[in-house]
Formats: C-alpha cells, sequence, structure tokens
C-alpha cells in the first residue's frame, strides 16, 4: 500500500449523467480503521461516489485511490482490497447460501477448500448455518442482506463498501444487521458506510461526511456535527402549563441563550451539561414551580441534516424562482 | 496461475452456476427436456402425415431441423440470466471482485454449450425412437454435430445481446421468442419452403436458418448439400462477430451507469 494511514482519499471527484451533474466535486478522507459515514438523501450521489470508488464507474473529473491504488489506473489492484455489500442485496437466488459464499471465494481465485472453509465461517459468523444449505430465493430480506455483506467479507478485505445496507428493512432486522457491522469494525476493517439513516450514521460512523446534491457540505464526527446546531439543551415540562414564562428568568444564569418557554415546555440551551439538571430542579423548586419531567437532549442528526440540506433546499428554490421571474 | 488460467477457471466458476439454476426452476427443467421431447411427438405424428417430403420420411425430414431451432433456442437462458443479473445488481458484485470481467458472458455462455449438447442427446434419442435414422458416414456425423454446436454457440451471443438490451428478464423472453421463433418457422425446418405461397418463398430460401436446416439435413440424412453447409458456417462466424461486439458494446453500456 502507498499510504497505509488513508483507507480512501478522492480529490475534486465529478460524475454526470446526461444533464445530471451526480457529483459536483467531493473530496473525501477515510482513515485507516475507521468507520466512514456518508448521509444523505435519495439521489445525492452516495452511490454514484461508492461505484467510483469500487471501480464499477469511471469519475469524469477529480482522482481516487483505495487502500493506496488509484481506482482508475489500477482497478485490479484495488479490486483485491474491497469489499462491496449494497443495497440491491446482490446474491444467486438460484443458489444457495454456502454455494453463493462459495463461488466468490473461487472468484478471488482462492482454492475450492479454502472457499468452502471461508464460506462455512461466514455463515456461522451471520447467523446462517442453519440456512447455508436453502436456496437464497426462500430467505427473509435480512437474510439476504447478512449473506450479501457475508459475501463482501469472503476475502477479509482491508476497505469494505456498504451502500445503504440496511435500506428497506424492517427495523428487527437493521439492529440485527447493526450488530454484525459492529462486530466487523471491532475486527479494524476500514468501513464506508453511505445511509439516508442518521440513527445508523450516528450509531456505527467515528466520521459523518453530509452530501446533497454532489457536494459534501458538512463533515465531523458525529457529535461535532450535532454541535453545529447547538448544544446540549435543558428541556423540562412543568407540571402547571401556565407558568412557563415565570420559569424564564428563574432558569436564565444557567443558560447560554436566553431559555423559551412554549406550553409548559421550557427549552434552556446549555453552555455546560453537567450538574444542569441538578441546577435547575434547586432554582425551580427555590421559585415553586413544580416539575413534571425534565432532561437534557442533545441534538440529534435528524436535526443536523434538516438544518444542513433544509436550508441548501430553501435557497436553492428562491433562486430559481428569482430566475423565472 | 495465469491470467489465461485465471481466465478458465472464472469462466468455469461461472458455467457452473448457469447450469446449477436449471433443474432448480422448473420452468427451465421443462424447457430444456420435456418441450423438446414433446416438439418432436408432435410434429412427427400430428403435422408429418400432412406434410409432403417427397422421397424423405418425414421424421428424416424434421430432425435436422427441429434440432436446429433448439440449438437456436438453446441460448435464451442467457438472455433471462443477464437481464437477471443485471437487474439484481450480481454484476455490479462480479465486477467489483478481482476476477475475468468477460467470464460474466463466457461463463454463460459455456453453460449453454452444456445445455445444448443435453439437448443434442434428448432430441437425437426421441428422434431414433420415432423412426429417425442417420443415413451418413461418421465423420459426416460429427461434422453435423459440431456445426450445430456452433450455431448454438453463435445464438448464444444473440440471446446475450437481448438480454444485456432487454429491459427486464421478462421483456427478453418477448423479445426472443416474438422475432426468433417466426423466423425458424419460415425456413426449411419444418416444411419445404417449395409448398410456401410464391412472395414467402423467397424469404425462407435466403432465411440463415434454411441454410443451416440443409446443411445439417445434408450432414446426417445425406440430402444433397449445394452450398449450405459453407453458407452455414458463414452465418455462424457472422453472427458471432456482429452479436459478440455488440454484446460486449451493450454490457459497457449499461454498467457504466
Amino acid at each position: 500500500m502507498a499510504d497505509s494511514a488513508v483507507a480512501v482519499e478522492t480529490q475534486g471527484l465529478r460524475k454526470s449523467y446526461g444533464d445530471v451533474q451526480a457529483l459536483r466535486g467531493v473530496d473525501l478522507r477515510v482513515d485507516a480503521g475507521m468507520v466512514f459515514g456518508l448521509l444523505g438523501p435519495n439521489g445525492a450521489g452516495k452511490t454514484t461516489a461508492v461505484r467510483i470508488l469500487t471501480t464499477l464507474l469511471q469519475p469524469d473529473e477529480g482522482t481516487a485511490s483505495v487502500a493506496g491504488f488509484d481506482v482508475a489506473r489500477e482497478p485490479a489492484q484495488v479490486r483485491q482490497h474491497i469489499g462491496l455489500a449494497g443495497q440491491y442485496a446482490a446474491v444467486d437466488e438460484n443458489l444457495t447460501g454456502f454455494e453463493n459464499l462459495e463461488m466468490v471465494g473461487r472468484l478471488y481465485h482462492r482454492g475450492r477448500r479454502a472457499s468452502q472453509e471461508r464460506a462455512n465461517e461466514l455463515l456461522a459468523d451471520f447467523e446462517l448455518d442453519e440456512a447455508g444449505g436453502r436456496l437464497v430465493r426462500t430467505y427473509s430480506g435480512g437474510m439476504r442482506r447478512r449473506l450479501d455483506l457475508a459475501a463482501a467479507l469472503v476475502a477479509r478485505p482491508p476497505v469494505l463498501f456498504l451502500d445503504e445496507p440496511t435500506t428497506g428493512l424492517d427495523i428487527r432486522s437493521r439492529i440485527g444487521l447493526w450488530d454484525a457491522m459492529e462486530a466487523l469494525v471491532a475486527g479494524g476493517t476500514t468501513v464506508l458506510l453511505t445511509t439516508q439513516y442518521l440513527d445508523e450514521a450516528d450509531r456505527l460512523a467515528d466520521r459523518i461526511a453530509v452530501i446533497d446534491r454532489g457536494l459534501v457540505i458538512a463533515e465531523g464526527t458525529p457529535d461535532d456535527l450535532k454541535a453545529r446546531v447547538g448544544g446540549d439543551r435543558l428541556e423540562i415540562h412543568l407540571c402547571d402549563g401556565r407558568r412557563g414564562e415565570e420559569a424564564i428568568p428563574v432558569l436564565a444564569p444557567i443558560a447560554s441563550e436566553p431559555p423559551s418557554a412554549d406550553n409548559g415546555v421550557v427549552s434552556v440551551p446549555l453552555h455546560e451539561r453537567s450538574g444542569a439538571i441538578a441546577e435547575a430542579v434547586r432554582r425551580l423548586d427555590d421559585a415553586g414551580i413544580t416539575i413534571d419531567d425534565i432532561a437534557v437532549r442533545r441534538p440529534t442528526l435528524d436535526d443536523v441534516f434538516l438544518r444542513l440540506t433544509g436550508r441548501a433546499t430553501e435557497q436553492e428554490e428562491e433562486a430559481e424562482e428569482v430566475e423565472a421571474r | 496461475m495465469s491470467a489465461f488460467q485465471y481466465a478458465v477457471s472464472d469462466t468455469m466458476v461461472l458455467a457452473k452456476r448457469s447450469l446449477k439454476r436449471i433443474p432448480r426452476q422448473p420452468d427451465l427443467l421443462v424447457g430444456f427436456t420435456i418441450q423438446p421431447i414433446m416438439f418432436v411427438l408432435l410434429f412427427v405424428y400430428v403435422f408429418g402425415g400432412a406434410i409432403d417430403t417427397g422421397p424423405l420420411d418425414y421424421v428424416d425430414f424434421l430432425i435436422p431441423g427441429i434440432i436446429v431451432q433448439s440449438m437456436v433456442f438453446g441460448g435464451f437462458v442467457t438472455a433471462l440470466g443477464l437481464a437477471e443479473d443485471l437487474k439484481k445488481g450480481l454484476i455490479d458484485r462480479f465486477r467489483s471482485l478481482p476476477m475475468w470481467g468477460p467470464a460474466v458472458i463466457s461463463g454463460r455462455i459455456l453453460a449453454d454449450v452444456g445445455t445444448n449438447v443435453i439437448q443434442l442427446v434428448i432430441m437425437f434419442t426421441v428422434g431414433i425412437i420415432a423412426g429417425f435414422r442417420f443415413d451418413a458416414s461418421a465423420w459426416e456425423i460429427v461434422a453435423g454435430i459440431a456445426l450445430l454446436l456452433l450455431i448454438g454457440y453463435a445464438f448464444s451471443w444473440v440471446f446475450a445481446f437481448i438480454g444485456l438490451s432487454a429491459s427486464s428478464p421478462e421483456a427478453s423472453n418477448a423479445y426472443g421468442f416474438t422475432i426468433l421463433f417466426p423466423l425458424t418457422f419460415i425456413s426449411s425446418a419444418f416444411v419445404p419452403p417449395e409448398t410456401m405461397p410464391d412472395w414467402l418463398q423467397p424469404i425462407a430460401e435466403h432465411n440463415p436458418f434454411t441454410a443451416m436446416v440443409d446443411a445439417a439435413r445434408a450432414l446426417f440424412v445425406g440430402t444433397p448439400a449445394g452450398n449450405s453447409i459453407w453458407l452455414a458456417v458463414l452465418w455462424s462466424f457472422v453472427i458471432i462477430a456482429v452479436f459478440s461486439v455488440l454484446s460486449v458494446w451493450r454490457y459497457r453500456r449499461a454498467v457504466g451507469r
């Protein structure tokens, strides 16, 4: 590997399909051993980015390297070092789970015996050992995704691409798949995960890039991104909904910005979360205001996402309206 | 292993995969076994008595023709399979692996050659039970079988192109059968072209299927070959040349998005 510390790097990646610009200059850097989440809505360019990084597609402009190899100039070496699992669960329905994994092993040019052993190992790892001898067309959606993920791991690739691995799955199957991915990550594999589910990125990723309309619009750790929307907030539900205004001056000294009240729910932006609950309870108690419920709320990635992409969308629509006039 | 050995081994792995699906899909299994038997029996016993093939028994006339037809359609599994692989994203998985890329197509086509051999055995067996007799030297029969496999190989490329162009597996099936099926009938495969209406005869006579069927008939039952054998070989190579290029082009286009 040219640079073992950086698993994936792109510079100025652009790709258009006719008039549609899928990527408009994407720069990414994923350090080895990290789970990197590429978060964005449908059509943001996530899948295009993954297809370029996995050598399935040539970029129009820009460069990309995976495991130290250039995807355009050294695709064969890139393919030796990657695994790909996708939203389509690309497994052969007319083969058994075991046969699918064995076939992939053979196509990585492992011997027959080695391919079969690895297939059995993976079936056990993904709790498919009982279903391994059954045709995949009898599998549930969650089982197919697990098999797809297992197929991506046949060659123990150092870099794994998961393109919306849980899209369309029910919540139980998603949680099952998350557990499997977490176990994987603990083993030190670098993972680039695309998702439109914020909780998924929040739970699995060390770093997140938010992508919208072919551009990375924000990047950082999940905590960084949440901090951009504002820090922690204290949310207090009062027993008497009419006393919200009364509580504001009481809580102002512990707030970073003026608190607000809405129907007996008081929201207090915080400088410092530690001790905030105790202090708020004491102050409200002294003022004779009773509390129904109190909690520190961290902003969710949903808040981040709506704020980042929601604003962008509005601005663009405004611009279009202006042009139309 | 060398690059060539990888190419061979990848092709074999994917050919095995294509063959495995046949017994697992009842419609395919019927298509490969019951259907050809049924066609032979229907034509010999139902239509045979009404079709005048001169000095040649109808069963001897029919068997080379119907076998050419079955070789032509042997590749339809390729069309279905490729269309399905594209739709379901399996092609993407294969392309992300360090395998020999063209094996996606060559594996299918090798599997077709395998199924064509099985079909040949089934149809000759049924034909012989129904009264078909070879009237040719051993080398002519061997040459005839080689020609049949060449024809089957050529049409595998046609079906590969159809599979890569169709929007869905169902559509590829429809294209295959609405375009090719009538063409195989407007030929010398089932009736002598002389019995067709005047306007249809020139089409039947210049139909490549006619050259292929006449060649097979000459090699198996000793009818006059004319230039049909060379024409059949030439047509096969032309089809391979044109449709392999078209298929690779469609493949690149289909995956390049």
